[in-house]
């Protein structure tokens, strides 16, 4: 069963097919955009830059903290750098890079970190991106989105270049579905799009957990259940309305994320939920264990990330709504 | 000093060991569909070097035996040369080679240490092998013991800061009991290394930090044993062996593509690859 097949989605490309393509086109609109590679082009598709523009392409080769510093730099000639790598390798080698060149000094530079989450399957934990979306929390101005389909991966692309100040984007690298129509969709920085309506509970995701909760809702639909979804793809700044007025409306929450529990956007939601309109929550991602090789779909049974584990949360959490527990 | 367990074989019967691991290394990667064949079959010479020429002083039946000289594979990608080695070298039965990549198997993509008996470091975020190496070496002079240790190093891995942190504390501790052995193939991940990253001049580079620098034909087996050998009469600084070798070694249409790094290969592709193997 492919994401987004359960709620008829139209299935896609893989993401960093969809990257190279939205990079590229950036790179034609602003001569300002210069790219830099970590030896991982092929693999990010940064490569689809190189090939019509190499003056404006660098492969600064496997070594991140200096990928991360030359951007840095690139960044203060007032060009702008898109910095691409794993999210893994970047964020876990060159977080001290980021943290001052970059967050610190607010400076325009772009990062992808592609291979997020553990769907990049049989490479294993040592190349995942479990931890990604918490380091960069802990760094102040950066901005971070998390596109959930290819329409949302162009509007990302286009508008991290165009937002002045750093931006981290996450991706995955399974193919994601439509979630929107191509070239149609409403996306601007810290504004979440609600994605499917519904009164009886409200499921929260980013990246392929948005198609997942769209799959849940589907089967929650049978149930008589009918579930709210949004898309979160900007995790900093948060939507603060749309995720309380999702608690207002909706009584209960689902957080879903491809990503460890521990510091992930679950936490980040409940604490504006505690704040401003608690309600039953439930939190779908990664325990505390590091994931191993196999299929991405295997993985995702295994550590319980798919519709049918959204669903299993998302009538636990409509129960505790019902009978005002929590 | 305690002997391998393994009888030295004679220079034809370690060709024909290094042929059977470069089919175990195919059979693998193509089952499990992915995986960097490329890059493990550059390294099989100097695997079998060390694991059945004599060199690493190992119990495969005892593992983590607190004498045992260590390998540490630093270029974590080419995980599956250590598994087939591991496994012929006995620490674990052949058929869990089949089991790579796959859901609830230990037999990782890229090693976790400890996760397979005689895999000594986690690697596959390149850069951190050496370092972990002279961990090792300063921990055996304060445990009295009197070990050697191994690490394999990819040339584009030269490319990470952390290689020259670790090449500069090893002259400073004088870890003369350290050998690197740098897989010298000419290529990384996305081109030639002197497209990507001008690594020359290599050799004076690892002298400037210190190093005693050594230099091979990376596929001779028995000029690889040599060379291991003499490294041992070093004192006072670490020895770099310099393994002029090539990338996907054995299978001529990978050898002239580098596009082949970190792709298992296609069925058709695999036949073709096995009788090359085994005509070689
Ligand atoms: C820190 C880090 N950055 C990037 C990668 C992705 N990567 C895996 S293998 C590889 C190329 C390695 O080249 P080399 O060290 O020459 O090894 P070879 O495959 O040629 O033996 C790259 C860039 C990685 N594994 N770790
Ligand atoms: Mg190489």
């Amino acid at each position: 069963m492919q994401l987004g097949e359960i709620a008829g989605l139209k299935p896609s490309q893989p993401m960093r097919d969809i990257f190279g393509e939205a990079l590229l086109a950036v790179c034609q609109e602003n001569p300002k955009v210069v790219v830099l590679d970590g030896d991982l082009g092929n693999s990010t598709k940064a490569e689809r830059v190189r090939f019509t523009f190499p003056e404006r392409f660098f492969n600064i080769g496997i070594a991140e903290s200096n990928l991360v510093g030359i951007g840095a730099g690139l960044a203060a000639c007032d060009l702008i750098p898109w910095i691409t790598s794993f999210s893994s390798f970047l964020l876990c080698n060159a977080y001290d890079q980021i943290r001052l060149s970059i967050a610190m000094s607010n400076i325009n530079a772009k990062i992808l970190g592609s291979h997020g989450g553990i769907t990049l399957g049989k490479d294993g934990p040592t190349q995942m991106g479990i931890e990604d979306l918490a380091l960069m929390g802990g760094l102040p101005t950066m901005v971070m989105l998390v596109p959930s389909d290819p329409t949302s991966m162009h509007a990302a692309v286009r508008a991290a270049t165009e937002y002045i100040g750093p931006v981290f984007l996450r991706s995955s690298r399974v193919a994601m579905p439509f979630i929107y129509p191509a070239n149609d969709c409403p996306f601007e920085i810290g504004k979440a799009n609600i994605v499917r309506q519904g009164k009886d509970l409200t499921i929260i995701g980013n990246g392929i957990m948005v198609a997942a909760g769209l799959d849940a809702a589907a089967l929650l639909e049978k149930e008589g259940i009918q579930a709210r979804v949004i898309d979160l793809f900007t995790i900093r700044p948060l939507d603060r309305d749309t995720i309380v007025n999702a608690a207002r409306e909706t009584g209960a929450i689902v957080s879903a994320e491809e990503h460890l529990l521990h510091g992930g956007v679950g936490a980040n939601i409940a604490r504006i939920v505690a704040e401003n309109y608690p309600v039953p929550m439930r939190f779908i991602g990664l325990a505390d264990v590091y994931v191993e090789s196999a299929d991405p779909y295997d993985l995702l049974k295994k550590y319980h990330l798919t519709a049918q584990d959204i669903v299993l949360a998302a009538r636990d959490v409509y129960k505790a709504k019902i009978s005002g527990a929590s | 000093m305690t002997e391998s367990p393994i009888q030295i074989p004679d220079t034809e019967s370690l060709k024909r060991l290094a042929k059977d691991l470069r089919l175990d290394i195919l059979d693998m990667t193509t089952k499990a569909g992915s995986g960097h064949p490329s890059s493990s079959w550059s390294a099989v010479e100097i695997l079998t070097a060390l694991y059945f020429g004599g060199i690493l002083n190992y119990r495969p039946d005892e593992p983590w035996w607190r004498e045992r000289d260590r390998f540490i594979m630093s270029k974590g990608h080419a995980a599956p040369l250590l598994y087939a080695v591991l496994a012929r070298a006995g620490y674990f039965d052949r058929e869990e080679l089949w089991r790579l990549r796959e859901i609830d198997s230990p037999v990782q993509g890229h090693p976790i240490q400890g996760m397979m008996p005689g895999v000594e470091a986690t690697t596959g975020s390149l850069g951190q092998g050496l370092s972990v190496g002279i961990g090792h070496i300063l921990g055996g002079r304060l445990n009295n013991l009197d070990y050697r240790v191994y690490v394999l190093l990819g040339d584009g891995e030269c490319e990470a800061g952390q290689i020259w942190e670790a090449a500069m504390a090893a002259a400073h501790f004088k870890c003369d009991r350290l050998t690197a052995i740098l897989d010298y193939n000419k290529y990384q991940e996305t081109g030639p290394i002197s497209r990507e990253m001008a690594l020359e001049p290599l050799a004076e580079k690892w002298r400037s930090f210190g190093w005693q620098v050594d230099e091979v034909d990376g596929h001779d087996i028995g000029a690889l044993i040599e060379k291991l050998k003499s490294a041992r009469s070093v004192s006072n600084q670490p020895v770099i062996i310099i393994a002029h070798t090539i990338k996907g070694k054995g299978v001529s249409f990978v050898e002239t593509d580098f596009r082949f790094h970190g792709r298992a290969l296609t069925p058709e592709q695999a036949e073709k690859a096995r009788e090359e193997i085994l005509c070689s």
